[in-house]
């Protein structure tokens, strides 16, 4: 991924030059300003932390500055730092999907991408799914279909889900299975999954 | 003796024969309540009142909790399967920036426990006994640097020889998991085991027993003698483990005013009872938080050693500390389903009259107690002689926790394979055979009168009538229909109060200290009051999970709906009374939104509250202990299953599942039917993928993660037809029941029943993998070449 975003600033930087220009300052400071695009040629690549650097995250629409060590995991970074819990942890090895997550509208397991490759790029999570008040129609057919027990896999679930139909308006029941055939649940409410997903298209659609 | 009145309740199933009867109750209980048809709240599906805290990541669960100070914590676990501590050096991980405190584990919870403690082996610490035992834990600042310090902690092992597989444990000389007998009681759930069982080497048991409580009945070798036909065959149950999505895991905030623990558990009442009894700090100084919880299963009702070496760091630091367990120590450390073997005798006339049943099983849980699987065998079907004798086999490994339907899904797997085999064998379809011997012991009312209307009902939607012989598909996808039955029991948890309160603005709340653990209390109890004052549900607030409330019941044995409900509906009812006499007005039944508002606004106080417990069951119990009644009657339950097998590849797709079943007065049909899906999803899971696979070289369990250990997910699962019978049976001022674990129980053996008519081939053992299906359908391959 090289393509760049701009930043608060206005500044083009890319993940070349986020890279580079942190390398050099690393050394002496401890707490970064990293995402300062890189002043001049530098001396080659360099290397982030492992102490804190600063990012820059858009999340749910709005940018927020947070001093991460670059080992850690967007999951991490979302519960612990923006306290945005909606994002669950099940395996923290990307095999349940409980931490479902959009990166420029795809979905993702915060839990195995490092917060790092999230800079630059729209990152969207439960909490931004709806509209102020106006829950996305994924979200309010999970509760009139029951799509839920326990819940705790509720938010990864709603996140694929909800991506399923941005990308195809019109699934059909294969369509929801391969959506959701990351995301384990152990209360086993899949068949309402289904239900509620293709109940919110059909909405959305007509 | 409280003052008694008589009234007419009604009872049995509705659209099959539903009447009333006339029964003494006290008379302080509310008036009977209607059958749902005559309803408006009750009995109609009604979305859950917390769906959309959950649908947006608003609903805060253990590991959300964020306290100002706290601590992060990981727990050091043994890498040998059997060992003694020689010494366990804590001194670099101390020197580690941002620990705040260590503690070692001095007693060790959820294992057996030595009969004599004195035959123990001389250790100075608890001799571990499976890979993944806790040994201690380390709180810091962070988790990550909580888990640097944990890795530094250093323990010197001295190990001993162990044992990790089942038939291997049973043999004379095998290594010794205990070196004396030892027991483990049994916990709300199931569980546990019986105490004081023989036991030689690692081999606990026979426990003997029968229908009822009893030790056996009759004779079996003379019913087998008397039989016309004896099926006799064994069966094999692998090891499960919970899997819930939300780890165990739980915040201790120790201050000067006690212990503040947030936890997910299902049951907050009993995680206080396990801190105050480890502790040593009396309960009301103990305070239990589940605003919401991920999931159980039956693996968390006590505070268990992660929960008591959160307290205890927290103790130390003098801050709030998390624990929170990650995958591989869910499966390895905090439960899982015994594995079973069980040989089971079967005789009947040539009617079908069963004249004896014999099942004999083992199994291991591990370092725990509790592998029975005898409970079908027991109470499904009425026979003059039946013996159940069930052996644990202790293995180094970690041990077993009451799983949904402790021992039934592992029972039920042989014994209706064994009856659908009988069938055969007289000749009689399935479902004839078991419409002759499914009824209710005259002396005893029962759960057959439910299975009775079940299977018809199932019969109609799965289109028996179709179903053709044994392997009698052409070609390499053969398609089968299988039937199984379930049985479960009507506990009922006498721990179960809640208050009422009703504002003078007509605001209502429901408070009780029970946990939601998925099956939808919280709006169960919303749509009991609302019915009983004649509001809506969404104007109920309900305050549950925190021990400062109203005891509830730990969720456990399909108990919550059926214990908590009548509770809920008799403190509305008095609230309700109460509100009455504070606005001085003749009290009159409820009629509508607006009388409720009127009566209220008139009270001279601010507020009127009433509390109700659980009382004993209209017309008494059966039986029961420590404040558990075992009810009058229990679940039925019966499964259809549609299999493909491709017998070119073993694989087996489960294609739909008709499930149907009882839970007493359904009060939201929604949730039951979700709880259902569940049941049967979890059921085909373990009938087909699940597996714990332990090296026997190391103890290390091989498949501690969701890759290798597969549960179904969205490709796996079927289509699920749910139908729901409503049965009445008089016995509390709602009537209602539970579905959890009936819904689970069944699910393995109707598949397994479902290939057989798909292949001709019986498969006897779980996981039904590809491997073992092509392995039962190789000797008929060679025979048919």
């Amino acid at each position: 991924m090289t393509s760049g975003k701009d930043d608060e600033d206005g500044k083009r930087f890319t993940r070349r030059s986020l890279f580079l220009g942190v390398g050099a300052a690393a050394a002496a400071v401890p707490v970064l300003e990293s995402c300062e695009p890189a002043k001049g040629p530098s001396a080659g690549p360099g290397v982030l932390g492992p102490g804190l650097v600063a990012v820059t995250l858009r999340v749910n629409g709005a940018e927020t500055r947070v001093a991460v060590e670059p080992r850690q995991t967007l999951a991490e970074v979302l519960r612990f730092d923006l306290g945005l819990t909606g994002t669950k942890v099940g395996c923290d090895r990307g095999s349940c999907s409980a931490c479902t997550v959009w990166l420029d509208g795809t979905p993702v397991n915060a839990c195995s991408t490092f917060v790092l490759d999230a800079v630059g790029r729209e990152l969207t999570t439960i909490e931004g799914l709806a509209r102020g008040d106006a829950l996305h129609p994924v979200q309010q057919a999970f509760i009139e279909h029951d799509a839920m027990q326990c819940g705790f896999c509720t938010p990864g679930m709603v996140m694929s889900c909800a991506a399923l139909l941005a990308r195809r308006p019109d699934p059909t029941l294969d369509d929801v299975r391969a959506a959701t055939s990351g995301n384990l649940c152990r209360c086993g409410t899949y068949p309402k999954v289904f239900e509620a997903t293709l109940a919110a298209a059909g909405r959305k659609g007509g | 003796m409280a003052d008694e009145v008589t009234v007419r309740l009604p009872v049995g199933i509705a659209g099959d024969g539903l009447r009333e009867i006339e029964r003494a109750i006290p008379a302080d209980e509310p008036p009977p309540l209607a059958p749902n048809d005559k309803l408006t709240v009750i009995g109609k599906p009604t979305p859950r009142l917390d769906g959309r805290l959950k649908v947006t990541g608003a609903a805060r669960y253990t590991a959300d909790v964020r306290l100002p100070g706290m601590l992060f914590a990981r727990i050091v676990r043994s890498t040998f399967p059997h060992a003694r501590l020689r010494s366990i050096d804590t001194s670099a991980a101390e020197r580690v920036p941002g620990v705040r405190a260590v503690h070692i584990v001095d007693h060790l919870l959820g294992s057996a426990q030595l009969r004599d403690p004195k035959q123990e082996l001389a250790s100075k610490f608890p001799v571990v006994r499976y890979v993944g035992q806790p040994i201690a834990a380390v709180a810091a600042t962070t988790q990550a640097l909580a888990e640097e310090a944990a890795r530094l902690v250093r323990v010197e092992y001295e190990p001993l020889p162990f044992v990790v597989d089942l038939e291997e444990a049973r043999k004379p000389g095998a290594p010794l998991v205990f070196p004396a007998a030892a027991d483990e009681e049994g916990s709300a759930g199931g569980g546990g085991g019986p105490a004081g069982v023989p036991q030689t080497g690692n081999v606990r048991g026979p426990a003997r027993s029968g229908p009822h409580g009893s030790h056996g009945t009759g004779d079996v070798e003379k019913g087998l003698a008397e039989a016309d036909v004896v099926v006799e065959a064994s069966y094999r149950t692998q090891v499960q483990t919970h899997s819930a999505m939300e780890p165990h895991g739980l915040v201790a905030d120790w201050g000067a005013d006690g212990l503040t623990v947030y936890a997910s558990t299902q049951g907050t009442s009993t995680v206080r009872d396990e801190l105050a009894e480890v502790l040593g700090i009396p309960k009301a100084k103990i305070r239990v938080v589940t605003e919401f919880m991920g999931g159980g299963f039956g693996a968390k009702f006590g505070a268990g050693n992660y929960g008591v070496l959160a307290a205890r760091l927290s103790q130390k630091a003098k801050a709030p500390v998390r624990l929170v367990l990650d995958r591989r120590e869910e499966h390895e450390s905090v439960g899982n389903r015994p594995s079973s073997v069980a040989r089971i005798r079967i005789g009947a006339k040539k009617d079908g009259t069963l004249t004896a049943i014999h099942f004999a099983s083992y199994g291991t849980a591990g370092t725990g107690t509790g592998a029975g699987a005898g409970g079908p065998a027991k109470n499904l079907y009425p026979c003059p002689n039946v013996l159940v004798e069930e052996s644990d086999v202790f293995t180094n490994a970690g041990p077993a926790a009451a799983f949904r339907a402790p021992g039934h899904p592992q029972g039920a797997f042989g014994l209706e394979q064994s009856i659908d085999e009988l069938a055969q064998k007289l000749g009689m379809d399935p479902l004839a055979l078991r419409d002759r011997i499914d009824v209710d012991d005259p002396a005893q009312e029962g759960s057959a009168g439910a299975r009775r209307v079940e299977r018809r009902v199932g019969a109609e939607k799965a289109e028996w009538s179709k179903r053709h012989p044994p392997g009698a598909d052409r070609g390499p996808v053969k398609r089968g229909i299988g039937v199984a039955q379930a049985i479960w029991y009507r506990f009922v948890n006498l721990d179960s109060a809640c208050e009422v309160r009703i504002g003078r603005d007509g605001s209502v709340e429901a408070l009780s200290a029970v946990q939601d653990i998925g099956g939808g209390i919280r709006t169960v109890l919303a749509q009991i009051v609302a019915e009983e004052l004649k509001i809506r549900p969404e104007q109920v607030v309900v305050r549950i999970g925190d021990t400062m409330f109203p005891p509830g019941p730990a969720s456990g044995g399909s108990v919550t709906t059926g214990s908590l409900s009548p509770a809920v509906r008799n403190a509305a009812f008095r609230a309700r009374q109460a509100m009455f006499a504070q606005a001085r007005e003749a009290y009159a039944p409820a009629v509508d939104e607006a009388q409720h508002r009127r009566i209220a606004s008139r009270m001279r106080v601010e507020q009127v509250s009433a509390q109700a417990v659980r009382g004993d069951d209209y017309g008494g119990f059966a039986g029961g202990r420590k404040g558990r009644g075992m009810g009058i009657g229990g679940y039925g339950g019966v499964q259809f299953a549609e299999v493909a097998v491709d017998v070119e590849t073993g694989v087996v797709r489960v294609e739909r599942i008709v499930a149907v079943h009882d839970c007493g007065r359904p009060i939201n049909p929604l949730a039951v039917e979700s709880q259902i899906h569940g049941g049967v999803i979890q059921g085909l899971s373990y009938a087909l993928y699940e597996n714990r696979v332990l090296d026997r070289r190391s103890g290390w369990m091989l498949n501690a993660n969701f890759e290798s250990y597969k549960i179904a997910g969205a490709r796996e699962v079927p289509r699920i037809e749910v139908h729901l019978i409503e049965e009445y049976r008089g016995r509390s001022s709602t009537d209602a029941g539970g579905i959890g674990e009936p819904a689970t129980v069944a699910t393995a053996a109707a598949v397994a029943n479902a290939v057989y008519n798909a292949t001709g081939v019986r498969v006897r053992e779980l996981p039904m993998t590809p491997e073992r299906v092509l392995s039962a359908l190789a000797p008929s391959r060679e025979t048919s070449r």
